[in-house]
């Protein structure tokens, strides 16, 4: 039996795999937080197919006695809920992988026996009552590798049940109790046994998603409007706000279509609120001609787009940072914006909430850029500081004689509200004189296009620069963007290289000034990127004027996993 | 008809001699100026066309936005400011073509705004093609043949979708324009008004004397309370009834249902976050 005990930089990997609606979720929800409660850091993330039910979903859940916040492909566990999990995962099981199942589910799959832990889960739970336990019998039988007794978990069990019924409260202690007592008396069940250590600090830590976290920080950035359209993977910001939108007075509606949400929040934000959308691919397609407006109406605007793979409609829950030109190119005829692409949890809370203010300030459009892999995935991180976090209102009270596109110096006119002041906002999508009527003077033209494009300017002298992780001075430049910088940063330190660093983009436009000798000092430089077309490897040699040596680039659907692509990167080094 | 505090003074106006949209423009400010609205208070909202300018030729605030989206920032502007009186105005082709799908579902949302349609059967900006109104048989550049298409019925599919208040006039007739705008804009809810009126360079077929050949106003037994009622005289074959079909008088706006201003009457631009209310929220997710 092989020692899975975590050493130093050695984490457990569990995987979960079950058909979708079986409750493999409860048991990722239940699991993930009795580790943190009991002071591990956990990280967990899942892919799943486009259906309700049936086909075959998994999640990664990984332990350890540091902080994990990245995908890997290794399993060390795998529970193992339908028939079809070996087949589902055959490319990420190795010989030491020990498999938690049925006998009679699994038994024809497994080739070794030693490997599998026989555990009835079904039976069990029919025993306490109903198949329907079987789940927490499941998370039971996980606890039992860590040195967490059943007892010690009961007060997670009541916080996590404590909507249900007294009844159902029990018979899932009982169901728990039941698990953990039979993997425990299984004569192979010492190959499961974890012996990571619990971090205290780690217990006041919070467990968020990366939708929480946008979530969170459109609330801390005063977002009160939201109208967005349904559609997998930015669904769940929508779902977040609108769950909390009594507590802080948040409109939340959904529209008939993206362009009306688009538009319903532009028009927000003309009479004063801070309003945002969400959407995906497609969904984000059809807000492009509402981008193009408010680049026009010099109307702030906050976009959440979360990537799926495309064209069309792709793969509608899987992964891709492919739209990052879209992003960029979005809506017609030419106009200032600020692309943002948060990697990490805290990074998605800041810039949300520095969204709105930085929408205010230049009214223009800015993107939150994520994809579906970072919006699914979660790990204990410090609770986000709102110290630093203010609602910076950049509107005015206008006078009488007050004109929205005011010429100005630096191309920003103040921001008049209608029936805030003794002025009229005229805001025109036509080409407009000062006042905001419209024009076709074609000098004017030019100085209403100048006044739009300056902003940019100033745009750029408050761009983000990109965060330089490993040593300064390096050889090799590992250049990554939003959603895959835990993993890269994971991969490029178990190299344990000195002459390797990693450049990370939280803002990908407009670039910060600093990103043309940081690329530039590098004599090699690898651009790792979701997508096929390497398409923020072309934007830094159009932006930064930079040379790429290498593109390393994944568009199966899927994240890349720290571990693998550590085995890429160490090749082209 | 003059009204001065909606006056623009001497300004160019982009419509043709004759067109039905003067009217319409006249019989706006008449009505805002008697109903006593304060230009600062009112928001006009139009998509784009000819009579999509209109807010440019009025003194007051206006968003005039794309084409086909008048009613979805409309939406957003009396939501995020309910005191604003809202007014959605634009051409026949705006809000019944391009921006049909918010035309239905703005009905079912029932913000508290005017939808104001400029309906002359006829593409004008674009030069003549057919309207989503226009008539079949009628000939355009495009439509060689005659439009073959069934007409769209605004006030069918208003009625349909139990909107608060549907009425229909024609231009050629100011005094009850204005009598049914106020209605209108006094509704507490969407309320729609169609208004009839020709395209003098690209219709000549629905010309004013068309109009007054072709309409005729609902009796005044008439009970515009009574949705049948309502939809079948909206669907009527031959002459076009005027006046108010419908009006349902039990609906809440939009805006009231959301929630947002329940216990709070501020408009979203004057509140604050609470950010000891976020901190505990945040706290939670260290719970279990």
């Amino acid at each position: 039996m092989a020692n899975l005990s975590a050493k130093k930089g050695r984490d457990i990997s569990v995987v979960l795999c079950g058909q979708a609606g079986q409750g493999i979720q409860t048991v990722e929800k239940l699991f993930t937080r009795i580790l943190k409660a009991n002071g591990y850091h956990v990280f967990a993330t899942k892919e799943y197919m486009s259906r309700v039910r049936g086909g075959m979903n998994s999640t990664l859940i990984r332990i350890s006695d540091k902080p994990v916040c990245a995908f890997i492909d290794r399993i060390d566990i795998l529970v193992g809920l339908n028939k079809g999990t070996v087949k589902h995962l055959k490319k990420r099981i190795t010989p030491e992988t020990m498999i938690i199942g049925e006998m009679g589910v699994l038994g024809d799959e497994v080739e070794n026996k030693n490997r599998l832990l026989d555990i009835p889960f079904s039976e069990i739970a029919a025993n306490i009552g109903s198949k329907i336990y079987s789940n927490t019998v499941a998370v039971g039988a996980l606890i039992s590798m860590l040195s967490v007794k059943p007892e010690e978990v009961i007060d997670c069990l009541k916080q996590f049940f404590k909507d249900k019924s007294q009844e159902i409260l029990e018979k899932n202690i009982e169901a728990l109790k039941a698990g953990y007592e039979k993997a425990v008396n299984l004569e192979n069940f010492s190959s499961i046994k974890i012996k990571a250590a619990a971090i205290n600090e780690v217990k006041k830590q919070i467990l968020v998603n990366g939708s929480e976290a946008v979530g969170l920080g459109a609330i801390a950035g005063g977002c009160n409007f939201i109208s967005s359209y349904p559609m997998s993977p930015s669904t769940a910001v929508l779902v977040f706000l609108a769950q909390n939108s009594r507590d802080f007075g948040i409109l939340a509606e959904q529209a008939e279509d993206e362009i009306s949400a688009i538009n319903m929040a532009i028009g927000a934000w003309y009479a004063g609120a801070r309003a945002m959308v969400t959407t995906s691919g497609g969904g984000f397609a059809l807000m492009t001609e509402g981008i193009s407006l408010a680049g026009m109406l010099e109307s702030p605007m906050v976009i959440h787009l979360a990537q799926r793979p495309g064209p069309a409609t792709g793969l509608p829950t899987r992964t891709e940072q492919g739209d990052l030109e879209l992003a960029l190119y979005a809506g017609h005829g030419e106009f200032p914006r600020i692309i943002f692409a948060p990697g990490t949890l805290e990074d998605a809370f800041y810039l949300t909430q520095k969204a709105f203010n930085i929408a205010d300030k230049f009214q223009i459009p800015v993107f939150i850029l994520t994809d579906q892999y970072f919006i699914d995935s979660y790990y204990n991180t410090e609770p986000f500081n709102l110290k630093n976090c203010t609602v910076e209102k950049h509107f005015i009270e206008t006078s009488e004689n007050y004109r929205r596109y005011k010429l100005t110096e630096d191309g920003i006119s103040p921001r008049g509200i209608p029936g805030f002041g003794r002025g009229l906002v005229c805001a025109d999508s036509d080409e407009h004189d000062q006042e905001g009527h419209i024009t076709e003077d074609l000098e004017l033209r030019i100085k209403m296009v100048d006044k739009r494009l300056k902003k940019l300017d100033l745009i750029k002298q408050e761009s983000i620069p990109p965060e330089l992780l490993g040593p300064e001075n390096y050889e090799n430049l590992i250049i990554c963007w939003g959603s895959t910088i835990n993993i890269i940063n994971e991969a490029v330190s178990n190299l344990g290289r000195k002459d390797t660093a990693v450049l990370y983009f939280k803002q990908v436009y407009p670039l910060h000034e600093s990103a043309n000798k940081l690329i530039n000092k590098a004599s090699k430089t690898i651009v790792v990127e979701n997508n096929a077309a390497g398409q923020f490897a072309r934007l830094l040699k159009i932006h930064a004027d930079v040379n790429i040596s290498h593109n390393i680039l994944k568009y199966d659907g899927l994240c890349f996993a720290s571990d693998s692509i550590a085995e890429k990167i160490k090749k082209l080094l | 008809m003059k009204s001065e505090k909606f006056d623009m003074g001497d300004i160019d106006i982009a419509w043709c001699p004759g067109c039905g949209n003067f009217g319409i423009l006249n019989v706006l400010k008449k009505t805002l100026d008697e109903l006593k609205i304060d230009p600062g208070n009112l928001v006009l909202v139009s998509g784009i066309g000819q009579a999509a300018k209109i807010p440019h030729y009025l003194k007051t605030n206006f968003f005039n936005g794309l084409h086909g989206r008048a009613l979805p920032p409309a939406t957003g502007i009396k939501a995020s400011n309910p005191s604003l009186t809202v007014i959605a105005e634009s051409g026949d082709g705006d809000m019944y073509g391009e921006g049909g799908n918010h035309f239905i579902h703005t009905i079912r949302r029932n913000p508290d705004i005017t939808n104001i349609v400029h309906n002359n059967m006829v593409y004008g900006l674009t030069k003549g093609q057919a309207s989503p109104t226009s008539q079949r048989g009628f000939v355009t550049p495009v439509q060689v043949a005659g439009v073959i298409l069934e007409p769209f019925n605004p006030l069918a599919v208003a009625i349909a979708l139990n909107a608060g208040f549907v009425a229909r006039t024609f231009i050629g007739d100011m005094d009850k324009t204005i009598e049914i705008f106020k209605k209108a804009i006094n509704y507490k809810g969407y309320a729609l008004v169609d208004v009839l009126q020709p395209c003098v360079t690209f219709n000549k077929i629905n010309t004013y004397q068309w109009f007054r050949d072709n309409t005729y106003y609902l009796e005044d037994s008439y009970d515009s309370h009574d949705r049948n009622t309502a939809f079948k005289r909206a669907t009527e074959p031959d002459k076009l009834p005027l006046g108010i079909f419908y009006i349902n008088p039990d609906k809440t706006p939009f805006e009231e249902n959301t929630g947002v201003y329940q216990q709070n009457d501020t408009p979203l631009f004057n509140r604050e976050v609470d950010y000891g209310k976020l901190e505990s929220l945040i706290s939670k997710y260290a719970l279990v």
